[in-house]
C-alpha cells in the first residue's frame, strides 16, 4: 500500500497583486509523515509564500495543498489553521496573557475543559523544558530562547499533526540557537510531527532536516533531497555555489562516527602472545597498538616494546587520549585524531570498545552516502 | 480701607460651605454628570470613528483632521454659538464638551491598535482566531493601555473644560466661579477652582487605578 504524504502541493502558484513575476511557480512537493523537511533559497525564493500557503494565510493562485490527503481550500480556515502547529520567528506572543494562558490559546478556542487544558500545559512544559514557575509570568520578562520554546509548546497545544516554522530560531544568539536546534530534535523524536521549517541558515538546514528543499528566486526547486545528498551531488551549479565550496567540511560536521564501518584497527586483547602481536602491528603498518580487556580498551603501547618473552601486560600503557563515541561527529573526530600521537581515534561506545576511526577511513567515508545509516547509534 | 476690604471678603469663607452646602453640593453633581456624559458619547463616536480608520486606512487622516479642526474651536464661541440653536443647558454644554474630547479619543484609540506587533496578529491569525476572536481577544486588551491613557487625558481636560459651560447656565462648579467673578466675592470663586482642581486629580487618579488594574501585564514589564 502507498502512503500519503502528509502533505502535498501540485502544481501551486502564487503571483501577487501588482507583480509580474510569480513568487511561487507550480511548485511539486510531498512532504513525508514525521519528517523534518527544510525550505531553504536565496530571498525572493518564495520560501516563507511557500509556508504561508499552507496554512493559508496567503492563499495560492493555482494549483492545490492537501495535507492528508485533504484539500486545504475546502476546509474553513480557522478550523484549518487549529490543526497546523504556526511557530515564526518574532514568536508573536500575546504580551497581555501569561505564559500558561499563550500555551492554552488554542485548546481553549476548541472549547476544552479547564482541568483538559491544565493537564495539556502541564505536559509541555516538560515537552518544551521550561521551567513550571514561568507559567504564570507575563512574555516580556521571559529571555528570547524562552519565549521562542513557549512559542513552540503553544504551536503544539492541541497536539496538532503538522507544524509549520518560519524562521523560527533567527531572532536568538548562535549558542541558544544551536541548543533550540537540539532540543527541536529531541522534541521531534518524541512527538513525530510533519514539520515544514523555513530557514536562511545552510547549517541549521543541514543540522535539522531530514529532507532539504532548495529553491531558487521564482518558487522553483532546484534539488530535493537530503542533507548528506544535497552536499555530496548537488544537482546543479546554483546548488553547488549555495552549498558552497567547503562542502566536504560540512559533511563532516552532518555525519557522525557511527555511520562509518566499524574497523577494529591495530588492536589486540591483552592476553595476545608477541608474535601474534607483532603480525597484527606489521598488518596494519602501525607504530602503537591497543590493549583491550574483555570489552574494555587499556591504552596504547609502542610496537617497538612488543618483543619476544614480554606480557604485553608488564608494558607501559599510554591512556587513549583519543577517543570519540559513535555519536560524535566526523568533523569531531578528526580534531581528535589531529591532536593524538597515535593518529587514531578509539571509538568508545558507553565503556565498550568499538574499532577505531582514522583520516584515511573519514575520508574514504566522504566518497559514499553517509546518510544511509544516519539514525544515531545508542 | 484694603485690609478692611480683605476681612470683609476673604479668599475663602468657611461658613459658606455650610449656609450654601445644597448649591455647592448641585455643582460638583453637575459638573461630574457633565464630565462623563461628555467623555462617555466622546469615546463611543471616536471608537466608531477609530474602527472605521482601521477597517478603512485611508480615512484616518480625514478624520484625525475634522477632530483636530474640533478641538480648535475656540470653547466660548463654541458654547456661545449653540444657544442660538439649543438654548441655555445641558445639551448646549454638552456637544462642545464631547466635540473636544474626540482628537484626544481617537489618537489614543488608533496608537493602541498600531502598538499591536505584526507578529502577534500573525500568531493569532496563524492558530485559527477569527478576526472578532483576534480583536476582543488579543487587539483590544494590548490597545487597552493607550485608551486609558487617552481616556484619562480626555477626562481632565474636560473637568477643566466644564468650568467654562458656565456661561451657558450649565457649567457645574463654573457656576461658582462665574458667580463669584461676578460678586467679586471671592469665597464661591475659590471654592469652585478648587474643587474643581481636586475632581480633576481624582478622575486622574481613578484612570490610574484602573489601567493599573486592567493591564498588570504592562506593570510587571516595567518592573523587570
Amino acid at each position: 500500500m502507498e502512503t500519503t504524504p502528509a502533505i502535498r502541493l501540485r502544481g501551486v502558484t502564487k503571483r501577487f497583486p501588482g507583480t509580474t513575476e510569480d513568487a511561487v511557480s507550480g511548485l511539486d512537493l510531498d512532504v513525508d509523515e514525521g519528517s523534518i523537511v527544510v525550505l531553504i533559497g536565496p530571498s525572493g525564493c518564495g520560501k516563507t509564500t511557500t509556508l504561508r500557503m499552507i496554512n493559508r494565510l496567503i492563499e495560492p493562485t493555482s494549483g492545490r495543498i492537501e495535507i492528508q490527503g485533504e484539500d486545504v481550500a475546502e476546509r474553513p480556515v480557522t478550523e484549518l489553521r487549529r490543526d497546523i502547529g504556526y511557530v515564526i520567528q518574532q514568536v508573536g506572543l500575546f504580551p497581555h496573557r501569561t505564559i500558561e494562558a499563550n500555551i492554552a490559546t488554542v485548546p481553549r478556542t476548541l472549547g476544552w475543559d479547564k482541568t483538559r487544558i491544565r493537564a495539556r500545559v502541564e505536559d509541555l512544559v516538560e515537552v518544551v523544558g521550561i521551567d513550571h514557575e514561568m507559567l504564570s509570568r507575563y512574555p516580556d520578562e521571559l529571555s528570547g530562547g524562552q519565549q521562542q520554546r513557549v512559542g513552540v509548546a503553544r504551536a503544539l497545544a492541541a497536539d496538532p499533526p503538522v507544524l509549520l516554522m518560519d524562521e523560527p530560531f533567527g531572532a536568538v544568539d548562535p549558542i541558544v540557537r544551536g541548543r533550540l536546534q537540539d532540543e527541536l530534535l529531541e522534541l521531534q523524536a518524541r512527538v513525530h510531527k510533519t514539520i515544514v521549517l523555513v530557514t536562511h541558515d545552510l547549517d541549521e538546514a543541514i543540522k535539522i532536516a531530514d529532507k532539504i528543499v532548495l529553491l531558487n528566486v521564482g518558487g522553483v526547486v532546484e534539488q530535493y533531497a537530503s542533507p548528506d545528498e544535497l552536499l555530496r551531488e548537488p544537482a546543479s551549479d546554483f546548488v553547488e555555489s549555495f552549498v558552497g565550496d567547503d562542502r566536504s567540511m560540512r559533511r563532516l560536521t552532518l555525519a557522525t562516527v557511527g555511520d562509518l564501518p566499524y574497523e577494529q584497527g591495530p588492536v589486540v586483547p591483552i592476553d595476545t602472545p608477541p608474535p601474534d602481536a607483532r603480525a597484527v602491528l606489521a598488518d596494519q603498518r602501525s607504530e602503537w597498538l591497543g590493549v583491550t580487556d574483555g570489552e574494555a580498551f587499556l591504552g596504547w603501547v609502542q610496537g617497538s616494546e612488543v618483543e619476544d618473552g614480554v606480557r604485553l601486560d608488564d608494558l607501559h600503557r599510554f591512556l587513549p587520549a583519543a577517543q570519540v563515541e559513535p555519536s560524535s561527529t566526523l568533523r569531531n573526530a578528526m580534531e581528535v585524531i589531529m591532536n593524538s600521537r597515535t593518529s587514531v581515534a578509539v571509538i568508545n561506545d558507553d565503556g565498550r570498545f568499538c574499532g577505531v576511526v582514522t583520516l584515511e577511513r573519514i575520508r574514504a567515508g566522504l566518497e559514499g552516502d553517509l546518510s544511509a545509516a544516519a539514525e544515531p547509534v545508542g | 480701607m484694603f485690609l478692611a476690604t480683605r476681612a470683609a471678603n476673604p479668599l475663602l469663607r468657611w461658613s459658606y460651605f455650610v449656609e450654601q452646602w445644597d448649591r455647592i453640593a448641585e455643582a460638583i453633581f453637575q459638573h461630574v454628570q457633565l464630565t462623563l456624559l461628555a467623555v462617555g458619547f466622546g469615546f463611543v463616536i471616536s471608537a466608531g470613528l477609530a474602527f472605521a480608520g482601521m477597517r478603512y486606512r485611508w480615512t484616518v487622516t480625514p478624520i484625525t483632521l475634522f477632530a483636530a479642526f474640533l478641538y480648535t474651536i475656540p470653547s466660548v464661541a463654541f458654547f456661545g454659538v449653540l444657544v442660538a440653536y439649543f438654548g441655555l443647558g445641558l445639551v448646549t454644554a454638552l456637544i462642545p464638551l464631547t466635540a473636544f474630547t474626540i482628537l484626544i479619543l481617537v489618537t489614543n484609540i488608533l496608537d493602541g491598535f498600531s502598538a499591536v506587533p505584526a507578529a502577534v496578529r500573525e500568531a493569532a491569525d496563524g492558530m485559527g482566531l477569527t478576526p472578532t476572536q483576534r480583536l476582543f481577544t488579543v487587539e483590544v486588551p494590548i490597545a487597552v493601555p493607550y485608551i486609558i491613557n487617552g481616556l484619562r487625558i480626555a477626562t481632565v481636560t474636560t473637568v477643566g473644560l466644564v468650568t467654562v459651560a458656565a456661561i451657558v447656565g450649565y457649567g457645574g462648579l463654573g457656576g461658582l466661579i462665574l458667580d463669584g467673578l461676578r460678586r467679586a466675592f471671592w469665597t464661591p470663586l475659590t471654592i469652585g477652582a478648587s474643587l474643581s482642581i481636586l475632581l480633576a486629580l481624582l478622575f486622574d487618579l481613578l484612570f490610574f487605578a484602573l489601567g493599573a488594574w486592567l493591564t498588570p501585564w504592562a506593570r510587571r514589564r516595567q518592573k523587570s
